[in-house]
């Protein structure tokens, strides 16, 4: 080693193009021994790009990659993984049906028998506080254990650089702090770690430098630890950002809109979660939000309260008191019923199709879109423009298809078609997933609006920030059950994550949370 | 190594330009297998494209062969569309014949106009049973549509061969296996005096243009065309599968009915053990020529109705097998999807692994 050595990792004006968009723009970044280093930015800012060429699934127009001060070219995951650069993905690869054992043999193409490997499993994973059996099987591990098995499966390689991508996004915050723990021994060890994140309080709580991301291009590096969440979020927007706000609930009386008792539901697909007794009611003028780790039955709820899969007890749902368990999505939306899917492009739009046929897509028939069986192209072609004009739709008119919006404005799109049908009842799952700031903002605010008048929302998300900016009672979901409501004001993120872990107490009739304060 | 690569996004104006492709290149390399077969291949492309054509005969044929391919391709467009693979339409084609010549045979003494609308019918409901079997199946145990509604297809050659060699085989028919000739009540009127033009083509024409108005303007066309694409939008929205399901083989099998039973009331007159050169599956190749448009199919159909009058051409004039038509139909279909691949991807050569850098 020289006096001053050179960079763990280097990159040097990278540049890449994608046909119609620039995604890195000359971007040099310096990566240091036993440091944590943020890469921060918004969604399409260009983070998952830059780490693609670092991890070798993408190769850069031009530029240099720097290893130990030695330029390489990285060609595939594999020979990154050579040189000792490990990557977490924010979607697993791992298999449902096998053991944690052998879902890390397979990644690591081993030589070595299942035994050897498993007792190494276990010797890792207590030296970083990372508990795994290695014999149990995917499918009964939680999101965090099955995160678990991806990180250990990297460290068995021991690699210099380990890439987190968006980690905490499927993590309850208690699990949130244990993964910091675990990071914070690796950088101990001399380890380095590129975090990627959109989430500005992890990143003044854990990393020791920051990249800031803009567009492409990088816009700032600091110390995150100096900054505030504010300046961060003034850095990686470019604007202040104007948030949301919700009034005083003001107590509206009256009949539930949704009234869901005791809904049991098995999954329509192996290793999804069976629904348990699920009972909760929304009434008109509020936002009734659903919290929980993804995959702990949102998904088959949201099937369930869509229509797209009948419950076999007619009256487990109920709609202004008329039982709709065996009705289709058609009948539902005739009771007043809008509907926002996880899946936006594919569910909630087909990408193939432009926006105006999109918007015929639900509005078929509450906005009279169809007559005699015929199309009537002038108002599809009306109500599209209504959707567009209102929600600030950024897009080339109402012939643009689907696919070419970006996430944000494809969103703003579809709440728009769903809140322009005036709902009674909407329910959104995930609405602001993947979506930039502003128009998350303006989502929130068309939500809250549609509250004012009168109608009644569901809202099914991850992002405890998101639930606790809206939503008026907030319920967790774990383990395809749900837990009894809480007025948001009355409770906090803390006990929202322990419930997310599943630490609620269903033993007495009512389901009442015991407090774990 | 050979790889494909996505190219991202297909440039609009080949979607349409592929088919174009795919005929030119068929051209060409049908020049090189005349003459690698020793003729002018200039010349034999001749007999096979043009000699057909250089009568109003030629072309009423034309018109002719192209009508049962336009009947039964229009049909299966619209299952293709919704994701739904009826590739037994050879199979509704043989059993809406033997239902419209069962009316045509039970009938053989009466001579009224409702002889006629009557077979029609009666074809259009053989072709709809025999496409409900595998629509119900699919709908109601999973099974593969496209298996079934093949298999099924043997199974109506059989009945059919079995009809005509046994019970409907004609008294006075020296034992041939043939059923009577229809009477002339149980036959399509010709619309053009000379040639076999009859009144089938007006049906094929028909059939387009509501097709064509089904695909485009109609709410149950949108409901197809979104199930084709995305299945759980359409689920979103609210769509049926199962109606899709059945609604395509009620259509396709309905139509391709309707053409076995105006073959055999049409140019063949009677039934007998085969009563079309594979219509239903050439129709497959049809529906993907014309881009599973209406009109693409119809202008498919000609193309395609031409290969089969100049394999016969060749057949005559040059002496060639008539087996020339389905290698001259399998090269379009086969470049067809060749284009269709170049598209949407680029080849690229030579391995994708470089040499490692050591650290």
């Amino acid at each position: 080693m020289t006096d001053a050595p050179p960079p763990r990792l280097e990159l040097r004006a990278i540049d890449k193009r994608y046909p119609g968009s620039h995604a890195n723009k000359t971007v040099s970044l310096a990566l240091g021994a036993g440091e944590i280093h943020a890469l921060l930015g918004e969604n399409g800012a260009g983070k998952s790009t830059l780490v693609k060429i670092i991890y070798g699934v993408a190769t850069a127009d031009s530029g240099e990659v720097l290893w130990h001060g030695q330029p390489v070219r990285v060609g595939s995951p594999a020979e990154a993984r050579r040189l000792g650069i490990g990557m977490v993905f924010q979607h697993f690869s791992l298999f449902d049906s096998l053991t944690v054992a052998e879902n890390v043999a397979l990644g690591l193409n081993a030589k070595e028998s299942l035994e050897v490997l498993s007792r190494r499993i276990v010797d890792l994973s207590t030296r970083y506080g990372l508990p795994l059996d290695p014999r149990r099987h995917v499918h009964d591990l939680s999101v965090g254990e099955r995160q678990r098995v991806e990180i250990v499966r990297c460290l068995l390689q021991d690699p210099k650089l380990l890439i987190m991508d968006e980690p905490t996004s499927v993590l309850t915050p208690q699990e949130v702090d244990k993964l910091f723990d675990t990071l914070r021994r690796l950088r101990d060890e001399g380890r380095t770690i590129l975090y990627i994140s959109h989430k500005l309080e992890e990143i003044r709580a854990l990393c020791d430098r920051a990249t800031v991301l803009r567009a492409g291009a990088v816009v700032a590096t600091c110390d995150p630890r100096q900054e505030s969440a504010r300046s961060l979020a003034r850095m990686m927007i470019g604007s202040d950002l104007v948030a949301a706000r919700r009034t005083a609930q003001e107590q509206r009386p009256g009949e539930p809109r949704l009234v869901v008792e005791n809904l049991s539901l098995s999954a329509s697909h192996p290793f999804g979660t069976d629904l348990e007794n699920v009972s909760f009611a929304v009434r008109p003028g509020e936002i009734f939000g659903i919290a929980g780790v993804a995959g702990n039955g949102q998904g088959e709820l949201m099937l369930a309260l869509s229509g797209e899969h009948r419950t076999p007890v007619h009256d487990a749902i109920r709609i202004d008191g008329r039982p709709v368990g065996r009705l289709g999505p058609r009948d539902r939306r005739d009771l007043g019923l809008g509907l926002v899917p996880e899946e936006r492009l594919g569910r909630g739009a087909v990408p193939d199709l432009s926006l105006a046929e999109n918007a015929l897509l639900s509005g078929y028939g509450r906005q009279s879109l169809v007559r005699r069986g015929m199309i009537r192209f002038s108002k599809v072609n009306d109500y599209a423009d209504r959707i567009i004009g209102a929600f600030n739709v950024i897009a080339h008119g109402r012939r643009a298809e689907a696919r070419s919006l970006s996430g944000g404005n494809l969103q703003k799109f579809i709440i728009g078609r769903e809140i322009l049908q005036n709902p009674r009842l909407l329910i959104c799952s995930q609405p602001t997933w993947g979506v930039d700031a502003g128009s998350a903002a303006a989502i929130h605010q068309a939500l809250l609006d549609l509250r004012e008048q009168g109608a009644a929302v569901l809202v099914i998300s991850q992002d405890l920030d998101e639930l606790f900016t809206i939503a008026d009672r907030i319920a967790v979901m774990s383990g395809g059950r749900l837990s009894s409501p809480r007025a948001a004001h009355d409770t906090s993120v803390e006990q929202v994550g322990l419930m997310m872990g599943g630490l609620f107490d269903l033993s007495d009739e009512a389901g009442v949370v015991h407090d774990p304060a | 190594m050979i790889r494909l690569e996505a190219r991202g996004h297909a440039a609009a104006g080949w979607v349409y330009g592929a088919p174009v492709l795919a005929v030119g290149l068929t051209l060409v390399f049908g020049a090189a297998l005349f003459a690698a077969l020793g003729f002018d291949p200039l010349e034999a492309l001749g007999v096979f494209f043009l000699s057909p054509l250089n009568s109003a005969y030629g072309i009423a044929e034309l018109a002719v062969k192209a009508t049962p391919l336009a009947l039964c391709a229009v049909g299966l467009a619209i299952g293709f569309r919704g994701n739904v693979w009826n590739i037994g339409a050879e199979g509704q084609l043989v059993m809406g014949a033997v239902a419209g010549g069962g009316v045509a045979l039970a009938l053989y003494d009466v001579d009224g106009w409702f002889v006629l609308p009557l077979m029609m019918v009666a074809g259009m409901l053989g072709g709809m049973a025999w496409g409900a079997i595998p629509a119900f199946l699919k709908t109601r145990f999973h099974t593969s549509e496209i298996l079934v509604s093949l298999m099924l297809t043997y199974v109506a050659a059989l009945a059919l061969s079995w009809l005509v060699h046994g019970p409907w085989r004609d008294p006075e028919g020296f034992n041939f296996p043939e059923s009577r000739l229809f009477h002339d009540a149980a036959t399509l009127p010709i619309l053009w005096e000379g040639t076999r033009l009859h009144l089938g083509a007006a049906f094929a024409l028909a059939a387009v243009v509501g097709a064509w108005f089904v695909v485009a303007r109609t709410f149950i066309g949108f409901q197809v065309k979104v199930l084709g694409m995305t299945p759980q939008a359409g689920g979103y929205a609210g769509f049926s599968q199962k109606w899709v399901v059945w609604l395509a083989f009620m259509v396709s099998g309905g139509l391709a009915g309707l053409s076995g039973i105006v073959e055999v009331a049409g140019p063949i007159g009677q039934l007998q053990p085969t009563v079309s050169p594979g219509y239903g599956f050439t129709a497959i190749i049809v529906a993907f020529l014309g881009r599973l448009h209406p009109v693409g199919i119809l202008l498919a159909a000609l193309l395609m109705a031409l290969s089969y009058l100049g394999g016969e051409a060749v057949q005559i004039g040059l002496g060639l097998p008539l087996a020339v038509t389905g290698v001259f139909q399998g090269m379009l279909l086969f470049f067809l999807l060749a284009c269709d691949i170049l598209i949407r991807y680029r080849v690229r050569l030579g391995g994708k692994r470089r040499r490692e850098v050591p650290s």
